[in-house]
C-alpha cells in the first residue's frame, strides 16, 4: 500500500462518536478528518464514515433531517459509484432513513437505552468493510443505543436473507441466536446488513469503541482494517486506488 | 390563504408498539381495568400557506412523504382547515 486510506468522518449537530472513529482511525495509520454536515463535497477520499450519536437530536425520526444534509448528497453519490461507508448506530439509522439500505430502526422492544458489549454472529461477510473476518464466527462489539429495533417487511427480510446481505446477529456467547440474546427486539436479530454491492455497512454495534485490547477487545478494528485489503483489491475507480 | 393542519402519523398496524402498551400497562395499574389498547404515535400541527383546499391537500401529501412518515413503519393522515375556522376536514 501506497499510502494510508483517506476516510472522511460525517459530523451533524448531535454526533456523538466521531472522536472514537477518529481514534480508531488514528490506531489504524489512517488519514481521517471529519466532515461537518454542511459540507457537500467530500473530497478525495477512499471511504466514508456515519458514526452514531444523534443528528439533529434525534428529532421526528431518527436520521430524519440527517438524511437531506448536504453531506448526506455526497455520501449518496460517492455510494452510488462504489465508495465504502460505514454507518453504525445512528448512521445506520440515517443510511435507512436515507433509503441506502432498507428498513429502518425502532425504539427497542424494552422501551430502555442499552449499553452493554454485546456477541455478534458474522454471516455471508464480504464486501468493503467485513472481508477480515470469517463466516459463522462470533465477536464482541459495545452496543449502545435506545432505537435498534430492525425492522423491515417480511418480504424484505426474506429477500435480505436470500441474498446473503443480513451479516451481523445478535448472539449468545457460545454464538447462538437465540430470542434471549436479542437486545433490542430486532426482526430475525437482525444487527447488521450490507447492500447488494456490498460497500454499504449498516450496523447498531459501534466498532469504533472495539478497537484497543485496553478498552475491552479488537474486533471493532478488525472491521475497519478489512477496509484496507479491499481497497487495494478494487480494480476500478483508479482516483480512489491505494 | 393560511390554512392549519393536524397531521397524525401513527406505526403502521402489525407494527409492536412498546409505548403504547407501556401507556396501556399504566392506565390498568391506576384501575382503568377496560383498557384494551393504546398506540402512541405523533401530532404535528403545521400552519402554512396554499392558494386553495385541494393545494393545501396536495402539499401536505407531499410533506408527509417527503418527511413527516417513514412509510416503511408509519401511516400519516390529517385534518385540514382554512385559519380562522372552526371545523376541519379530515384527508390522509
Amino acid at each position: 500500500m501506497s499510502r494510508a486510506p483517506r476516510v472522511a468522518v460525517a459530523v451533524f449537530p448531535g454526533t456523538w462518536s466521531e472522536r472514537d472513529f477518529l481514534h480508531a482511525a488514528s490506531v489504524l495509520g489512517w488519514d481521517a478528518r471529519p466532515v461537518w454536515h454542511t459540507e457537500g463535497e467530500l473530497g478525495n477520499v477512499d471511504a466514508v464514515v456515519l458514526p452514531g450519536g444523534f443528528a439533529h437530536g434525534d428529532h421526528l425520526r431518527t436520521g430524519a433531517i440527517a438524511r437531506f444534509s448536504p453531506v448526506m448528497h455526497a455520501v449518496e453519490a460517492f455510494a452510488d459509484a462504489g465508495g465504502p461507508v460505514l454507518g453504525s448506530c445512528n448512521g445506520f439509522q440515517i443510511l435507512c432513513e436515507a433509503g441506502m439500505l432498507p428498513g429502518v430502526l425502532l425504539r427497542n422492544d424494552h422501551l430502555q437505552f442499552r449499553c452493554d458489549w454485546q456477541t455478534l454472529r458474522v454471516e455471508h461477510p464480504a464486501g468493503a468493510w467485513l472481508g477480515d473476518l470469517s463466516d459463522g464466527e462470533t465477536i464482541r462489539l459495545p452496543i449502545s443505543h435506545g432505537e435498534g429495533r430492525y425492522h423491515a417487511d417480511e418480504a424484505t427480510l426474506d429477500d435480505l436473507e436470500r441474498t446473503g446481505l443480513v451479516v451481523l446477529r445478535y448472539a449468545d456467547a457460545a454464538g447462538a441466536v437465540t430470542p434471549e440474546a436479542n437486545p433490542n427486539g430486532s426482526l430475525r436479530s437482525i444487527a447488521g446488513i450490507v447492500n447488494p454491492r456490498g460497500n454499504v455497512l449498516g450496523l447498531m454495534p459501534h466498532p469504533e469503541r472495539a478497537a484497543e485490547t485496553e478498552v475491552g477487545g479488537t474486533d471493532g478494528l478488525r472491521i475497519l482494517a478489512s477496509l484496507e485489503r479491499w481497497l487495494v483489491a478494487q480494480p476500478a475507480a483508479p482516483e480512489r486506488r491505494l | 390563504m393560511r390554512w392549519l393542519a393536524e397531521v397524525h402519523v401513527r406505526l403502521r398496524p402489525g407494527i409492536a408498539d412498546p409505548e403504547g402498551q407501556t401507556i396501556a400497562g399504566g392506565l390498568r395499574s391506576l384501575g382503568f381495568d377496560e383498557v384494551h389498547e393504546v398506540h402512541a404515535g405523533k401530532l404535528l400541527r403545521i400552519a402554512f400557506e396554499a392558494d386553495d383546499q385541494a393545494a393545501a391537500d396536495a402539499a401536505l401529501e407531499s410533506m408527509c412523504r417527503r418527511l413527516l412518515a417513514n412509510p416503511v413503519m408509519e401511516t400519516a393522515d390529517w385534518e385540514l382547515r382554512a385559519a380562522g375556522e372552526t371545523a376541519g376536514r379530515v384527508g390522509s
